[in-house]
């Protein structure tokens, strides 16, 4: 019985570590990068760039909304920002546009606004749903013009998680989604700080990652190689993740 | 007995290798978050129907914690996995493998010829009379290939924040996205279960032709 286990656990051991070698060889990592891609244009050629996530009724809001990641930001002037209600807060509207913005939680807060009761999907597994307000992207990128140059949108958090500034970004198509919004409201109340407090990003059609926390910055760029790690976000950098989250 | 026909042997191959990989990343992307819970949404001990055991490194790829690798696995394998299953389908009812060896007639579900069945096996006589497979050998391809495997797929598109516009109706017929995912983990854990119980059974019936004949056909060349 020992020796059959340990065979099992042999042969387990030589695969793996055959996985590991094409995993680690420059046509694996190019393949399994590229399956990736492959995912996002079948779910761009299935699916309308306009269409939905689902949308819950207000009573299929969970009790609770669970944080990740940064919870309670305690590098800069994060504290104090929150000891003020974050009333000098600013969001700036930056990079590839024509008129450069710097808006307070007041300007947002009077710009027209969406409401969406969603269902947000961590990357590890577990969902939850709440309701988030606040104005579509759309709204601040048209407002601020963006140049034809610009082809992704980097978002800029205050959190520093592990010595790294957390970031995201997305494509145009998922900054123009009707349901990408900059939300202030969490069921209707001023965003808790384990959730974002006082912005954070909604990218509903992708996992959790993509929906950066303690918002500080839109900026409009046309690559994403020189902004952090050049990855596209601060745990695609870290770890590796996929930059489409959308599987 | 006749002939494994070459697609059956090519699926039958490729197949295990895209399963296995598709397995064992799994088990990385289920030590992630080791909880499981049922209707839209679950993120706490009091939501879990059930509480998973953390799979050690060993049984899983890439052989380290890794969420992100294990995930660029999953996403690569998804595809041969999927386009294979398609194409074992299409081979199945186009040379009639299916209607012929694996589609089950009124008479095999009798009792007498279920209780028949499982005697045989208990006594591992793996003779059968007549056709290329007996009842439980049908009703266990038959099961793989018409739910265990396509669920796997359905599940694992209903899990996918990006396919959800699209197929929310999936979703909803799933019971939602966290009953998706349990479904993912039982199916997936339906499939070792027959993984395991067919290797035995081939095994006990002589390891050495059996997979000799999922290679070359087999030696009793009919068709």
């Amino acid at each position: 019985m020992m020796k059959r286990r340990g065979f099992i656990a042999a042969a387990g051991a030589a695969f793996v570590a055959g996985c590991n070698k094409i995993a680690d060889s420059d046509t694996g990592s190019r393949l399994l990068g590229a399956a990736e891609d492959w995912h996002k244009k079948a779910h761009r050629l299935l699916t309308d760039r306009e269409a939905l996530a689902p949308e819950y009724p207000r009573s299929a809001i969970s009790p609770f909304f669970r944080g990740n990641g940064s919870t309670d930001p305690q590098n800069g002037d994060y504290q104090q920002q929150a000891a003020e209600n974050f009333v000098n807060w600013r969001l700036d509207v930056r990079g590839l546009v024509d008129n450069p913005m710097k808006l307070s939680l007041d300007n947002i807060r009077k710009l027209p606004q969406r409401t969406q009761v969603t269902r947000h999907d961590c990357v590890e597994g577990w969902s939850a749903i709440g309701e988030w307000t606040g104005p579509q992207l759309s709204l601040l990128l048209d407002a601020a013009g963006l140049k034809p140059e610009a082809k992704f949108i980097v978002f800029r958090c205050a959190d520093n998680l592990n010595g790294q500034d957390y970031y995201e970004s997305v494509d145009l198509i998922d900054a123009y989604h009707p349901q990408t919004i900059v939300a202030h409201l969490l069921n209707g109340e001023p965003l808790p700080i384990r959730n974002g407090a006082p912005l954070r990003m909604r990218v509903e059609r992708q996992l959790g990652y993509k929906h950066p926390k303690y918002l500080t910055a839109i900026e409009a760029v046309a690559s994403l190689d020189d902004i952090g790690g050049g990855k596209g976000g601060y745990w695609e950098d870290r770890a590796g993740y996929q930059w489409y989250a959308g599987i | 007995m006749k002939r494994h026909a070459a697609t059956t042997r090519i699926w039958h191959w490729l197949n295990l290798v895209c399963v296995v990989v598709l397995f064992m990343s799994g088990l990385t992307i289920s030590n992630a978050h080791r909880r499981l819970y049922w209707g839209d949404w679950g993120f706490s001990v009091e939501q879990a129907w059930l509480i998973v055991p953390r799979f050690p490194d060993w049984m899983t790829i890439p052989g380290y914690y890794s969420l992100a690798v294990a995930r660029d696995w999953h996403i690569l394998m998804a595809w041969p996995f999927a386009l294979l299953l398609l194409f074992m389908w299409v081979a199945m009812l186009v040379n009639r493998h299916f209607s012929r060896d694996i589609a089950t007639s009124r008479r095999e579900w009798r009792p007498s010829a279920i209780r028949h069945d499982i005697v045989q096996h208990l006594k591992l006589n793996f003779e059968h009379e007549g056709g290329k497979y007996n009842f439980l050998q049908k009703l266990a391809y038959g099961l793989v290939l018409g739910v265990f495997l396509p669920m796997m797929i359905f599940t694992g598109i209903a899990i996918s924040p990006g396919m959800e516009p699209t197929f929310g109706w999936l979703v909803d017929l799933l019971g939602g996205r966290q009953s998706a995912r349990s479904l993912h983990f039982i199916f997936a854990f339906a499939l070792f279960g027959f993984f395991v119980v067919h290797v035995v059974l081939v095994i006990l019936a002589g390891p050495i032709g059996q997979i000799r004949d999922m290679i070359t056909g087999g030696r009793h060349d009919e068709a």
